[in-house]
């Protein structure tokens, strides 16, 4: 059995991809997200792992290709605009059907923006964010304890599905600390199955060629629909989401990562007033609960989607309900948190109460 | 009369056919860095990062683990694959555009932090697969797609000469530039490719080799007239010879004794 | 039970570690607790200030907008959170080194000179743990015992010695 201990999100999140059998990090400096290189670069050394702080963050993402090529468990991890620089990379290494994980840990934005925590990084996120067709595994973790224990899942799905698999966290939650006990033992990279299809030493079978591009005609949209299928499978299995409250809910509210937590204590505050609060948290937001949502929507009049932005779930979740419930929206972007009695405001506004 | 086996196919290569132009040096190169390989002793445990550009299809044509990343990314990719397999050659083959302008900054950063690693950089002057636009190494005057009128200082600047810009660095174990663009050399640029890849095997560092290749489509010339073109005007730009070399006079005289190849400094030129 | 504390003052007054040593004795206690420091540009403002929740219930956002408890260390952190103080709540001030006095009579206010007390124990660098000692008194939301427990968890290369004077000074806290 673990211990419980207080950590800080940045660190939960590095120690929890080293427990999970991470063995090279590159990445390069931008707050809210300095202490997960800081602490890699001094742990990974001890577990015989490799740190490099690479001269950017498109060289980082492109060490991550090489390693990973080589078959070990790889993480990188930045803020927004550094993520938009490592597109170029990750949509390479969907490409070429590698597996990796890293992190964004948000701020407010577009451009420079500041170093506040928002969720502006959700289309980026869960459409992809690079050029071309692909899809990215998506976690958002609302406590430094899912921080912590989200990689050795984030690991696991990259290495069976062969894609990318990314923690979408913000500055609050990389920056506060909170109890956390890791439930897994940690992983030796030893116990790992081989892979087969990495690079290395060729003795005793056929060289292997890892790429991305396929100029033949008609024979890469064969491999791209393939690709699809892939992540249909994804959608099928691996949907992620915390049901709160929803029996009987007078109106359900959707959230995800910091603004879930808020969102959560709003309910007692409607208890107290005779409504009754429901909360859907998609944990992956993509493949995103679209099912159970359109269920809860067969339910409840009112859904109430409140992000740290300015509108970008929303429109997933509009997908998922197919018209069949009003969806309101309430969004502080840009390093305003919404508090528990905002969301409760809002609720009454729509409740008419 | 017996027969002698004068010539053979080098196990470094695929049987792939290539569909490089006529008077290409890309051929020439494979297959000195195939040969040099397979001399060495090195093909089951060598892995090589092929470029975006004309020889995208470089990873067909070696008959070793091969890797097709982003454009200019090949030396960050051969950081991440070198500290993962250290006991692998890791070789990156890139052109002009890919190296010394998409990939500057990949290029002196690897070269900076003396990565165990070779690179093949092939100088063309030119961008061979989009058409011929203008790359960093496009002579001043030159003629491509977008410097229709002669590549003008005032407009574009001046070539870049990537060995003599790496050079001051601390960290490169080997910076050498040779040319294909006649026989005489081929076997001196060989030679080099040999060594650069003998300093990564020392675990010496960096290694580059700057090698000059006509391009006669984009250069618009005959096969011919681009043998000239090299010779008249590509090295007067960029002199052949080695930049930086990691053996010391004593040290490899010792070397020598064991057997092994290695000279102090090689004149290129 | 709720409490949201502010921790603000010079950096080098031992602001955070003191905010990392009370979320880990609430978490010792078997409490919901969170700490949340000021990061990035907002180092470099004077004051050196985090956000601490120690609640019987999960702590929805670790962010302080409005604290029950207010840990002043120097003047500068009065005069930027003493208005956020909620009404009814508590200010700790550090009388050692705030010579102006609060506006607020909304809130209750204990004037503690915690930089005397510490240098008579020995050194001042234990002044935030006077400040502690006195917020475990005055709220009842953490126990002191738990906080000397956690201790050594926290300060990790502190010599005996020190962990004594740290210790002296929770309790001296709790005279005031």
């Amino acid at each position: 059995m673990n211990e419980k201990i207080l950590m800080k999100g940045n660190e939960a999140l590095a120690e929890g991809a080293v427990r999970a059998g991470c063995r090279f990090f590159s990445g390069y400096p931008i707050t809210p997200q300095n202490e997960i290189p800081e602490y890699m670069s001094w742990r990974l050394p001890e577990v015989g792992g490799t740190f490099i702080q690479a001269e950017s963050e498109v060289s980082a993402i492109n060490m991550l290709f090489g390693a990973s090529a080589c078959g070990i468990r790889v993480m990188t991890s930045s803020s927004g605009p550094g993520i938009s620089l490592k597109q170029e990379g990750i949509s390479y290494i969907s490409g070429a059907e590698l597996p990796i994980f890293y992190a964004d840990i948000m701020r407010g934005g577009p451009g420079l923006g500041n170093i506040a925590p928002a969720q502006g990084d959700y289309f980026q996120a869960t459409r992809g964010g690079g050029h071309g067709d692909y899809r990215v595994i998506v976690f958002a973790p609302n406590s430094v304890s899912e921080m912590g224990n989200f990689p050795k899942i984030c690991y696991e799905l990259a290495d069976k599905y062969r894609v990318p698999t990314m923690v979408l966290a913000d500055g609050l939650l990389g920056q506060m600390m909170e109890p956390i006990v890791y439930n897994f033992e940690p992983v030796d990279p030893k116990d790992l199955p081989e892979k087969d299809y990495t690079l290395g030493c060729a003795e005793g079978r056929e060289r292997r060629v890892i790429r991305s591009y396929d100029l033949r005609p008609g024979y890469l949209e064969k491999n791209t629909l393939r690709l699809g299928e892939k992540f249909k499978k994804i959608e099928e299995n691996e949907v992620r989401y915390e049901k709160i409250n929803l029996e009987g809910a007078d109106i359900v509210i959707v959230a995800f990562g910091t603004a879930s937590r808020v969102c959560k204590s709003a309910i007692p505050l409607g208890k107290e007033d005779g409504i009754k609060i429901g909360l859907l948290r998609p944990i992956t937001l993509w493949p995103f609960p679209m099912k159970v949502l359109n269920q809860i929507a067969d339910k409840v009049e009112n859904i109430l989607v409140v992000e740290m932005n300015i509108g970008q779930m929303v429109e997933d979740v509009k997908l998922a309900v197919e018209g069949k419930a009003k969806v309101h929206f309430y969004g502080r972007p840009s390093g305003g948190i919404p508090t528990t009695e905002e969301i409760f405001e809002q609720v009454k506004k729509i409740l008419k109460r | 009369m017996k027969e002698k086996k004068v010539f053979k196919r080098t196990k470094g290569l695929t049987d792939i056919p290539m569909r490089y132009c006529p008077g290409c040096g890309h051929g020439i190169i494979h297959r000195l860095v195939a040969e040099v390989i397979e001399e060495l002793g090195v093909l089951k445990r060598t892995i090589g990062i092929a470029p975006v550009g004309c020889s995208v299809f470089a990873d067909e044509y070696f008959n070793c683990d091969m890797i097709q990343p982003a454009h200019g990314r090949g030396p960050a990719v051969a950081t991440g694959i070198k500290r993962t397999r250290p006991d692998c050659i890791v070789f990156s083959y890139q052109g002009d555009g890919d190296l010394a302008s998409i990939g500057m900054a990949e290029t002196v950063h690897a070269c900076a932090r003396s990565e165990n690693i070779t690179i093949i950089f092939v100088n063309n002057a030119i961008y061979g697969m989009t058409g011929g636009q203008m790359a960093p190494t496009t002579l001043i005057g030159m003629k491509s797609t977008t410097t229709p009128f002669g590549r003008d200082v005032k407009v574009a600047g001046y070539p870049i000469k990537v060995c003599e810009l790496l050079a001051p660095l601390e960290a490169p174990g080997y910076l050498v530039r040779v040319s294909v663009h006649k026989a005489s050399q081929v076997m001196k640029a060989k030679k080099a490719i040999k060594k650069a890849f003998q300093v990564q095997m020392d675990g010496l560092g960096f290694s580059l080799v700057e090698i000059i290749s006509p391009c006669p489509t984009d250069w618009f010339l005959t096969s011919l007239q681009a043998v000239e073109f090299a010779e008249k005007q590509m090295i007067p730009y960029f002199p052949l010879g080695e930049f930086k070399t990691p053996y010391k006079k004593e040290e490899v005289k010792k070397e020598a004794k064991e057997g092994i190849e290695v000279e102090y400094r090689t004149d290129f030129n | 039970m709720y409490q949201g504390v502010i921790i603000s003052g010079f950096g080098g007054q031992g602001i955070i570690s003191a905010g990392i040593l009370l979320a880990y004795s609430g978490m010792v206690e078997g409490k919901y607790v969170t700490f949340f420091p000021a990061y990035g540009a907002e180092m470099r403002g004077g004051t050196a200030n985090c956000s601490v929740v120690v609640s019987s219930e999960e702590v929805a956002s670790p962010v302080v907008a409005h604290p029950d408890t207010l840990i002043v260390m120097n003047e500068p952190s009065l005069l930027r959170f003493e208005p956020s103080v909620k009404s009814g709540g508590l200010l700790l001030l550090n009388s050692s080194l705030v010579s102006a006095k609060p506006k607020r009579d909304d809130a209750e206010t204990v004037f503690i000179p915690a930089n005397s007390i510490a240098e008579k124990i020995g050194t001042i660098k234990v002044a935030n743990m006077v400040m502690l000692g006195a917020f475990a008194k005055k709220t009842g939301a953490i126990n002191i015992d738990s906080i000397i427990k956690t201790l050594p968890k926290v300060y990790t290369k502190a010599k005996e010695d020190m962990l004594k004077k740290n210790e002296e000074a929770l309790r001296k806290g709790m005279e005031v």
